[in-house]
């Protein structure tokens, strides 16, 4: 390290700013959004278009208010991200309203109140996807059934009025199969062999953790994010898992299997490395990402939501001010 | 043994004094302006709710109990609870003179903390035995001492941020008191309740 680090001037600059890796963090989104939009249909791209819309306005308005200069933060991305970020996290069928209001919080409440960019203490998206998983369960818990992926007019009709075609069947992710499965007293080979996992969409969620894991590639080859916070998260998820599986496999899923279902690798890629909400120095990063992969298990595990990935995010950024506190990197020449 | 862990898992993260049944707002909101006085006061806090949790349960089950004076019960406890006080605040007065000069006024204040009460009377609702209730005070105090020390990191990172101004001092950390509420919202249904 010591002959990589403090070169003598002049330094040439990097050439990189907050547009940029914005607009690599979108690009990078591109192959999950692609993969949800074709396993689940047109709803998921509504979701993306109007969350993304949505933030990018009320951005405006809430800069508009404080009186601040609408450049560079409105053509930066950072809103329309938020939004996207949002929409992956939502069931493919949402009523607007509901993004409207997770766009407020996550905006206003969790982002300007705090100053904007670069101030605050909450992952934005996770802050606005936290408040419908409390004030909306009914909403966020349903998951169209896979089988029968709804026309356009049926998704429109759902994203305008909130109610379902009659027909519509409710089907739920591998993490609610998993779930509701064990509260039955069947255990996860059973659950494996009757189909129920297979119903609920275990192979195209898998595919969909791929494509998530190919974006985060492409972040960490541009340097985008860095290898820490990913590492930590799957590490502290994969060991927990471990942990309980070698103990028990009939009753708790493979690690395996825990980091593919549900949007585990979009959090990993995506959400839990927020630059602003995360902890900075790299043995700080390591400490947030193990803390959210441990207490995603814990909440999925014995916790009454299906998947605590937005809970443990927002829980490790209370944690972000200590962590960083007690992981400070030493001064050059600091003798302790 | 399971119990006990169970009682700690419900007090300190599910049940948490603060952020779901909210109470002690006042030294949660007063006392963490700095990460020093906030591990002082959650100190002091936690000891003094796990000692009159003690002495309320023997209180209530050997002297009101037995003499049906069960009407008596506030008024006993708030007295219980400011002999615990002042009981603390002597004995850091002259242990830790620098400590006292901190916290102030804040530590003749944990009389009137309604955290200790609450607790207090929480025991005597929920019919718990010795040790539940002095487990149930220390998770009471642990939850409270959690929740305030990672307040007072937020404030202090919050002072360098560019609040809004109607929304700055208390406001804002009102707001972020809110959002930790919604983060531990999480942890629902964790001890089995």
């Amino acid at each position: 390290m010591s002959l990589l680090s403090n070169s003598r001037a002049p330094h040439q600059h990097s050439q990189r700013n907050v547009a940029q890796m914005m607009r690599d963090v979108l690009l990078a989104t591109f192959p999950v959004s692609t993969i949800l939009c074709w396993t689940y249909g047109w709803g998921v791209l509504l979701n993306i278009l109007f969350a993304a819309s949505c933030c990018w306005l009320l951005e405006a308005a809430a800069l508009k208010i404080r009186g601040r200069r609408l450049q560079p933060w409105l053509t930066d991305g950072s809103a329309p991200l938020t939004g996207v970020l949002l929409a992956l996290a939502l069931p493919p069928l949402t009523p607007w309203w509901l993004i409207a209001i997770a766009s407020l919080f996550a905006i206003v409440f969790a982002k300007h109140l705090y100053g904007g960019l670069g101030y605050n203490l909450f992952n934005p998206a996770m802050a606005g996807y936290a408040v419908l998983l409390i004030s909306f369960p009914a909403y966020m818990a349903w998951w169209p059934e896979l089988s029968a992926r709804s026309n356009i007019n049926d998704t429109l009709h759902y994203f305008l009025y909130g109610t379902a075609a009659a027909d519509a069947l409710s089907g739920a992710t591998p993490l609610d199969a998993i779930q509701t499965g064990l509260k039955q007293m069947q255990t996860l080979p059973e659950l494996l062999a009757n189909g129920t996992l297979e119903t609920a969409g275990n192979a195209q969620w898998v595919w969909i953790n791929l494509a998530a894991i190919a974006g985060g590639l492409f972040l960490l080859m541009r340097r985008t994010i860095t290898w820490q916070i990913p590492a930590g998260v799957i590490l502290g998820l994969a060991l927990s898992a471990s942990i309980a599986w070698i103990g028990d496999a009939a009753v708790n899923p493979s690690p395996w299997l825990q980091l593919v279902s549900g949007g585990t690798m979009i959090g990993v890629f995506f959400i839990a490395t927020d630059p602003v909400s995360s902890a900075s120095s790299p043995q700080g990063k390591l400490i947030y990402g193990a803390g959210i992969g441990a207490l995603t298990y814990v909440i999925r595990t014995w916790g009454a939501y299906p998947d605590g990935f937005a809970f443990a995010v927002l829980l490790m950024n209370l944690a972000v001010p200590l962590i960083d506190r007690y992981t400070r990197p030493k001064l050059y020449g600091q003798v302790q | 043994m399971t119990e006990f862990i169970l009682i700690i898992i419900g007090t300190v993260l599910v049940n948490n004094l603060v952020l779901t049944r909210f109470l002690g707002l006042c030294p949660f909101v007063g006392a963490t302006t700095s990460i020093e006085s906030a591990f002082g006061m959650s100190a002091a806090t936690t000891f003094v709710l796990t000692l009159a949790s003690a002495l309320a349960w023997m209180v209530n089950t050997w002297l009101l109990q037995p003499f049906g004076l069960e009407y008596l019960r506030l008024i006993c406890f708030i007295l219980v609870i400011a002999a615990t006080v002042q009981f603390t605040e002597i004995f850091i007065r002259s242990t830790q003179p620098m400590l006292h000069q901190m916290l102030g006024i804040f530590l003749p204040l944990i009389t009137t903390n309604c955290a200790v009460l609450g607790v207090a009377l929480l025991i005597t609702q929920e019919q718990q035995s010795f040790i539940e209730a002095i487990v149930y005070g220390l998770g009471g105090g642990l939850g409270f001492a959690l929740v305030i020390i990672l307040f007072a990191a937020l404030r202090e990172r919050l002072q360098a941020a560019d609040v809004p101004l109607p929304f700055r001092g208390s406001a804002i950390a009102l707001v972020t008191a809110g959002f930790m509420a919604l983060a531990f919202m999480g942890f629902a249904g964790l001890a089995g309740s």
